[in-house]
């Protein structure tokens, strides 16, 4: 019998599993997929927004600006990568100055540290990439870049390390409410806990409907966005976004902790939450929004395109309350954006929630072990770098040359607390076939080190999720026989 | 530790460079090479077809290497291989990092960037559809099938007439695997008319020119790719949709010269060929340091890059014996009219011994053209009649000093 049992592991569900491995807790995450961070976590647009857009008065803008306070010290426990860069928003005639305006009122009002209102010409200066259209701008210095499904998978080991267990392929089937705990069925078994955190992000709905019903509607939005390579990573070096409208915070050009150029999204309602393709339209739209704010944005420098579904609801807030139909079920849903950036506070928030429909005061794991290390090579000296080859010569064997990632960050991430097993889940640990060639030079090494390590044939070997397979069968005279 | 010439690189292009380093009589020389065996991408090209110009006889890609790498056993070349270089500074020390030698630093009087090139991905032309499974670069599917022996697919469409693209569908066909299509964007291939031939024509694949890829769909693997006719700005005329049923998509979308080693040591790079400036010894614009092969500019045949290379190799130990040419006359190369780059991008006139080879690509297919090198003046300083000019394949020309000795000013080659 579990005390609480999350579901959904993506960043808020990492956050507050995070969170409670601090306390006495008997805690379960379930994940439908074959790692954590997969869904929304992994395609955003990895900004810390600083909480001027929320309105005054919601638990969102409340929220946003604690994440956002808390982020810089969680991430360096954790060895997250992360940057507060601050960032502009962008107006283009009299209508956006007035936003500008509105959003600035509204940021005061939150509480948003240091936000300023510039002239133009203070935005290009500080800017100089910027069109000579903007006519004003507003700045945050407190907004910041992150690694988003770093953040997460930090968080998920920690808690992992700390006691939590965590069940990959245990997608929800059904919740039976038996009075004093439920019963869980899933892909992986039947689970029982005595309360639910419904986590679940695009599926948020799903759960409800398991539990009484849903008090509000999904409305899967789609965006799409280029990655640039490290050559354009220096075409801006602050966060720059257009004025905001009601289908979200539109387009942004912004470095990315990785050393790379982030454009996009645009905004797509669409009836399949699992569809992550990317449009010529879309593309097209993102390109041209960006042209706006940053003329010379070279899109050629393109290493990738990716799409990602935002858990839109018809709710305005944040819901993060015991459900009405199933009051031992917490619902944290309708998180859309900022909900990266208010993960932290998100969990903290949660926990206080959980507290009170438990009618305790949790109390403190005195055994819980804060903090995570991680080798990375390519940002050590070269002092650094001889010590550490010396030690482990893995960590001298360069697999993904792109970015320098050896082969001892391969091996550490395949031995960490959440094993991956799929050629991207190393990308998201390790950093290798994140860079320009993308894979296609470190691609089949990582698979040979994934087998290796693992024990696995090559062949079972993923790409990402379950069904992406990679090798289809031997040659004629084939396969590499280990 | 120092070295009079470091060789970055143990493909084709480095192998040649360092012998012809020690065949001019330079006696302190490594090579410097990331995998695990000297070669670079030949010891996966197992096609025939290598070596026709510099062994006048038909060899695989292992075979075109292990010649060079028996050269190389006879001569005291260093080499470490598993072993990757992390910078080379403008003074020329080299960081490297294997796990046999740890983090080592070498002086060298001398590089030789020898780095070769990458392919195109499917992020870089920005292909839309969705994001599963199954979509290989053709070099990386080759990697997969003859250096590991693993097949990527059963049903396959290549996206682009590269090279690697069309000796991919022959090798995927031969290994069992259906090739529906090869689909070129542009209305000519970007391959050798002989692998046309060999590689599509005698297995009854079709190649569709001026047809692009609209739409990848699947779940976890491909499932299905949507192919439709461009128009002459290549944009997809609706209607023309075709379906294809496959599981795999190769992309043989371009060659890239590897040079971010080159960029964060401050050379000069040029834009038309994303290699480095070099004169016509491969000199960079950092005297001492040389590039050679895919490094400089993409080639379609090995034995370029063998001739060009030992041409490097051979200036590197000059360079050690006798630093930087003197030269004071410096001819600028510009492409004219139909050409889209040349290579070498300047002459230093006063150090051409014999005459200088030049290098370039055609913008166009044509027909009975003369290849036409002017100088700054408009006079007409070599003229070399041509029957069929295809940007497929790398044009050369040999300049005789004589012939440069009348230039003025600046050299323009242009199709005329």
């Amino acid at each position: 019998m579990y005390d609480v049992t999350i579901i959904g592991c993506g960043v808020i569900g990492a956050s507050i599993a995070y969170t409670l491995s601090q306390y006495k807790l008997n805690v379960l995450v379930l994940e439908r997929e074959n790692d954590v961070a997969t869904g929304t976590t992994k395609a955003n647009s990895a900004i810390v927004h600083a909480g001027y857009d929320p309105e005054p008065g919601t638990l969102m803008a409340k929220l946003n600006v604690r994440g956002c306070a808390m982020m810089e010290d969680l991430t360096r426990r954790l060895s997250v990568e992360y940057k507060r860069v601050g960032s502009l928003v962008l107006a283009f005639d009299e209508a956006d100055r007035a936003t500008l305006q509105h959003i600035y009122e509204n940021g005061i009002a939150n509480g948003v540290p240091g936000l300023e209102m510039i002239s133009a010409e203070k935005a290009r200066e500080m800017e100089p990439a910027l069109a000579d259209t903007v006519v004003a701008a507003l700045w945050a210095p407190s907004a910041g870049i992150v690694d988003p499904w770093g953040l997460c998978i930090a968080e998920a080991e920690v808690a992992v390390r700390n006691g939590v267990t965590l069940k990959l392929r245990s997608g929800v089937s059904a919740i039976r409410d038996l009075g004093e705990h439920y019963e869980i069925e899933t892909a992986s078994g039947t689970y029982e806990s005595r309360y639910i955190v419904n986590c679940a992000g695009l599926w948020c709905e799903d759960i409800c409907n398991m539990t009484g019903g849903a008090p509000f509607t999904t409305t899967p939005s789609r965006g799409e966005y280029y990655l640039l390579d490290k050559s354009s990573g220096n075409t801006v070096s602050r966060v720059i976004f257009q004025c905001p409208s009601k289908v979200g915070k539109g387009v942004l050009v912004a470095p990315t902790v990785h050393g790379n150029l982030i454009v996009g999204p645009n905004a797509e309602d669409i009836a399949d939450p699992f569809d992550v393709s990317c449009t010529a339209p879309g593309l097209a739209e993102v390109a041209t929004a960006a042209r706006k704010s940053v003329p010379n944005v070279n899109l050629r420098d393109s290493i990738r395109n990716f799409a990602g579904v935002r858990a839109n609801t018809n709710m305005s807030d944040f819901m993060i309350e015991p459900s009405k139909t199933s009051p031992r079920m917490l619902q944290v849903c309708g998180i859309k954006s900022p909900g990266l950036a208010s993960s932290p506070a998100i969990a903290e928030y949660a926990a206080e929630q959980l507290e009170a429909m438990m009618g305790v005061k949790f109390e403190k794991n005195e055994n819980f072990v804060d903090g995570r290390t991680q080798v990375r090579f390519r940002k050590m000296s070269p002092a650094e770098k001889a010590e550490l080859v010396a030690k482990n010569p893995l960590y001298g064997r360069v697999i993904c040359r792109c970015e320098t990632i050896t082969e001892g960050e391969i091996v550490d991430a395949i031995h960490s607390p959440i094993p991956p097993c799929s050629i991207d889940g190393i990308k998201r640990r390790a950093g290798a076939g994140m860079g320009r060639c993308q894979g296609g030079f470190c691609g089949p090494r990582v698979l040979e080190i994934l087998s290796r390590e693992l024990g696995l044939d090559r062949k079972d070997i993923l790409q990402d999720k379950d069904g992406t397979i990679i090798i289809t069968g031997e040659t004629k005279t084939g396969g590499a026989k280990a | 530790m120092s070295y009079d010439v470091i060789v970055i690189g143990g493909g084709p292009a480095g192998l040649a460079a360092a012998v012809a380093a020690w065949d001019d009589g330079c006696r302190s020389i490594c090579i410097v090479e990331r995998d695990r065996e000297l070669g670079g991408i030949l010891n996966q090209c197992i096609h025939n077809g290598f070596g026709l110009h510099h062994f006048k006889e038909e060899l695989t890609g292992p075979e075109y290497a292990e010649r060079f790498v028996d050269l190389l056993k006879q001569t005291g070349v260093d080499v470490k291989i598993d072993a990757m270089v992390l910078t080379i500074t403008p003074e020329k020390e080299v960081h490297i990092v294997s796990k046999a030698g740890g983090y080592e630093i070498l002086q060298a009087k001398s590089v030789v960037l020898a780095m070769g090139c990458r392919e195109r991905t499917r992020g870089a032309i920005a292909i839309p559809g969705a994001r599963c499974a199954g979509i290989y670069t053709a070099g990386a599917a080759q990697r997969y099938l003859n250096i590991e022996g693993y097949m990527v697919g059963k049903r396959v469409v290549i996206l682009g007439s590269g090279d690697i693209g069309l000796i991919m569908a022959r090798r995927m066909t031969l290994e069992g695997a259906k090739v529906l299509a090869c689909v070129e964007v542009l209305p000519y291939s970007g391959g050798l008319t002989r692998n046309i031939v060999q590689c599509l024509n005698d297995f009854d694949i079709p190649l569709y020119l001026s047809h692009t890829i609209t739409d990848i769909q699947g779940k976890g693997r491909v499932e299905r790719v949507v192919v439709s006719a461009v128009d002459e700005k290549r944009n997809p005329i609706p209607g023309t949709e075709m379906e294809f049923d496959c599981d795999t998509v190769l992309l043989s979308v371009g060659l890239i010269p590897e040079n971010e080693l080159s960029r964060s040591a401050g050379i000069e790079i040029d834009p038309r060929t994303q290699g480095p400036v070099v004169d016509e010894d491969f000199m960079t614009s950092i005297p001492g340091v040389f590039a050679c092969g895919n490094v400089v500019h993409v080639h379609d045949l090995v034995d370029f890059v063998t001739a060009e290379s030992q041409r490097a190799g051979k200036a590197a130990a000059a360079y050690c014996r006798s630093g930087s040419p003197t030269s004071e006359t410096v001819l600028s190369m510009k492409n004219g009219d139909g050409v889209g780059y040349t290579v070498p991008q300047h002459i230093r006139l006063d150090d051409v011994e014999g005459s200088v080879p030049v290098f370039f690509r055609v913008r166009a297919i044509s027909h009975d053209k003369k290849i036409v090198v002017r100088d700054d003046e408009g006079q007409i300083i070599a003229s070399f009649p041509r029957e069929h000019l295809a940007p497929g394949e790398m044009e050369n020309i040999k300049l005789p000093r004589v012939l440069l000795e009348r230039a003025h000013g600046g050299l323009t080659v242009s199709v005329e």
